[in-house]
């Protein structure tokens, strides 16, 4: 069965008087409409759907990197009553939750960080669900987002010594040209940008040649 | 969770693994031992990374699903259909009558591969090394075989379409299969003939790793790892994705939830999975094996999100897309089951012997594909 997010929208505003939740739909077939939640009040909801509304698996969680707001507006489409985002980017934390009990879901919430900086931060959800132990690294390790609370925050995939976060949008990958005897392609703009001053590809060869 | 060690250095540290038999691939673990108990355990992941997801934010929709196969490369074919319905459901594509059989057939068969290479190895980890598993890789061979027969690859399949499959069964397939079918439980009786009073079996699984019901859930582990211990929780009878709201099958569940159970529930859904491969081969329609509107070249999703689950061999396996509009995914997210339900592992062995440890792991059943992406 399907989660209805406008019923549990309603439902949490007179539960937990004082949070600031919206509702963004999503414009494609899928349909799956999604809660969006400030950031400050994130526990606060995720415990309240897990022991008043029967939601007790964090099944997903995904991070996303914003850098146009508009453009997470336009998946996230703001409801009645809702604002736009800021004019800054940001990035995006999205749960999916399930009840194992009811057998509903998924429902969607969304929370974001205040800019995508260094301190770009969320509370963690791992106090309310351990399945979000490991998700929550991995987002840290590719996306840089801090999750304040959670109890071994370190990275996950990546090596302990890499700097950086390959999942933003603006990552720009090493340098990892290889020698081929005849570049063709994405190659060959590899090549130019490992040997800046060859300006033919005649000029490609091996330092070593 | 973080651990305060007391008089840590009375303590053994062991690093297990990367490289080990009995950890299923690379995978680390680095063990603290008071004498033989555990009494810190942290996984170390990532040595099969390579980015699957940022690599899939850079090409088109479609060339992603012969990268698909890779993640859990024991079971292709439901990583396959887990993407293939993703995008369908992001994009509101149908999908004919027979082409969701086809997936049905395939996705049952290669739950019969997994659980069947499953026994191999957790036996391996308990020491018979070498003969269970070339009993149950007989087995899945056969089933490999009739894989290559309709996609051309024993493994590496990149068979489904949105919309769809790739082509349709080739003449005397489906007998094929309906005669594999057909002999296969002579092989479980077999098997289980062999394990399931065995002294040393039953000495190294029962009571070994188990967890409350309300832990699992709230540690995200979903699969066998979770009927193993009572939750009727199936995804093919939860969501009734595809069309598995017309087959008859029951969800088999343990009690306990220790290794023992996580072993035997396997052997009960592959008695499952055959009863909805022979009512999916005899009820198999013609028609449409793609949806001929469905377009490949070209593909472009709405602008929207999905989320989109199947029951994988190993537990839920879940792809979220985020598409603003373009012929590639703006985010594409796997979610893996593997990967998941190794949140747990710590608290399932604290307190147990390094030995138990393997049995555990082995239990869990990862695949590093999956786990580091």
């Amino acid at each position: 069965m399907k989660a209805d997010p406008a019923a549990i929208l309603e439902h949490l505003r007179t539960a937990l008087p004082g949070t600031t939740l919206a509702l963004r739909t999503n414009p494609g077939p899928s349909a799956q409409h999604s809660i969006l939640v400030e950031r400050e009040s994130l526990v606060a909801v995720l415990q309240h759907l897990r022991d008043a509304m029967g939601f007790d698996m964090l099944s997903n969680v995904t991070g996303v990197d914003w850098p146009d707001p508009v453009k997470a507006d336009s998946v996230a489409v703001v409801g009645e009553g809702g604002q736009v985002s800021h004019n800054e980017g940001f990035l995006e934390v999205i749960y999916h939750l399930f009840s194992t009990e009811n057998r509903v879901g998924p429902l969607v919430v969304r929370a974001r960080t205040a800019d995508r900086g260094d301190g770009a931060h969320i509370p963690s959800a791992v106090p309310i669900f351990r399945s979000a132990e490991f998700q929550e690294r991995e987002i840290y390790d590719l996306f840089g987002i801090r999750f304040m609370g959670h109890p071994d925050l370190r990275r996950i995939l990546m090596w302990d010594e890499f700097v950086d976060h390959p999942m933003r949008k603006d990552y720009i990958a090493p340098d990892d040209y290889e020698y081929e005897p005849t570049p063709h392609g994405a190659v060959v703009e590899k090549a130019k940008a490992h040997y800046p001053a060859a300006d033919s590809q005649a000029t490609f060869s091996r330092a070593s040649d | 969770m973080a651990v305060d060690l007391p008089d840590s250095d009375q303590l053994l540290r062991v690093s297990l693994g990367p490289q080990h038999p009995s950890t299923h691939g690379v995978f680390r673990m680095n063990v603290a031992l008071d004498g033989e108990t555990v009494v810190s355990l942290k996984p170390v992941f990532g040595y099969l990374h390579r980015n699957h997801e940022k690599i899939a934010e850079g090409v088109t929709y479609l060339s992603s699903m012969p990268y698909t196969d890779r993640l859990d490369y024991i079971c292709p074919l439901s990583n396959n259909w887990a993407y293939a319905m993703a995008v369908e459901t992001l994009a509101g594509i149908e999908v004919p009558e027979r082409a969701q059989h086809i997936r049905v057939i395939l996705a049952e068969l290669t739950r019969l591969i997994n659980h069947t290479a499953f026994l191999g190895f957790i036996l391996g980890d308990m020491g018979a090394w070498g003969s269970a598993l070339m009993y149950a890789f007989r087995e899945r061979e056969k089933i490999l075989d009739l894989f290559e027969d309709l996609t051309g690859a024993r493994m590496m399949a990149n068979f489904m379409r949105f919309g769809g499959c790739r082509n349709d069964l080739p003449d005397g397939w489906a007998a094929r299969a309906k005669t594999l079918v057909d002999g296969y439980p002579a092989f479980l009786d077999e098997m289980e003939t062999f394990l399931v009073g065995n002294e040393i079996l039953l000495a190294r699984t029962q009571g070994v790793g188990q967890l409350p019901k309300e832990t699992l859930i709230n540690g995200g582990v979903t699969g066998p790892m979770l009927r193993a211990a009572g939750v009727s929780y199936d995804i093919r009878k939860v969501d009734s994705y595809g069309i598995y709201d017309r087959f008859k099958f029951r969800i088999p569940l343990g009690e306990t939830g220790d290794c023992y159970d996580r072993i035997m529930i396997r052997f009960l859904e592959m008695r499952e999975s055959l009863e909805i491969l022979r009512q999916a081969l005899e009820q198999l329609p013609g028609g449409d094996f793609v949806n001929p509107k469905a377009k490949l070249r070209g593909f472009k999703t709405p602008v929207g999100e999905a989320y989109s689950r199947i029951e994988g061999p190993k537990g839920e396996l879940g792809f979220h897309l985020v598409s603003d509009g373009t012929v590639n995914p703006y985010r594409y997210r796997v979610r893996p089951p593997s990967f998941i339900n190794l949140t747990l592992l710590e608290d399932m062995c604290l307190g147990l012997d390094l030995a138990d440890v393997v049995i555990i792991l082995g239990s869990i059943d990862i695949v590093l594909g999956e786990v580091d992406r």
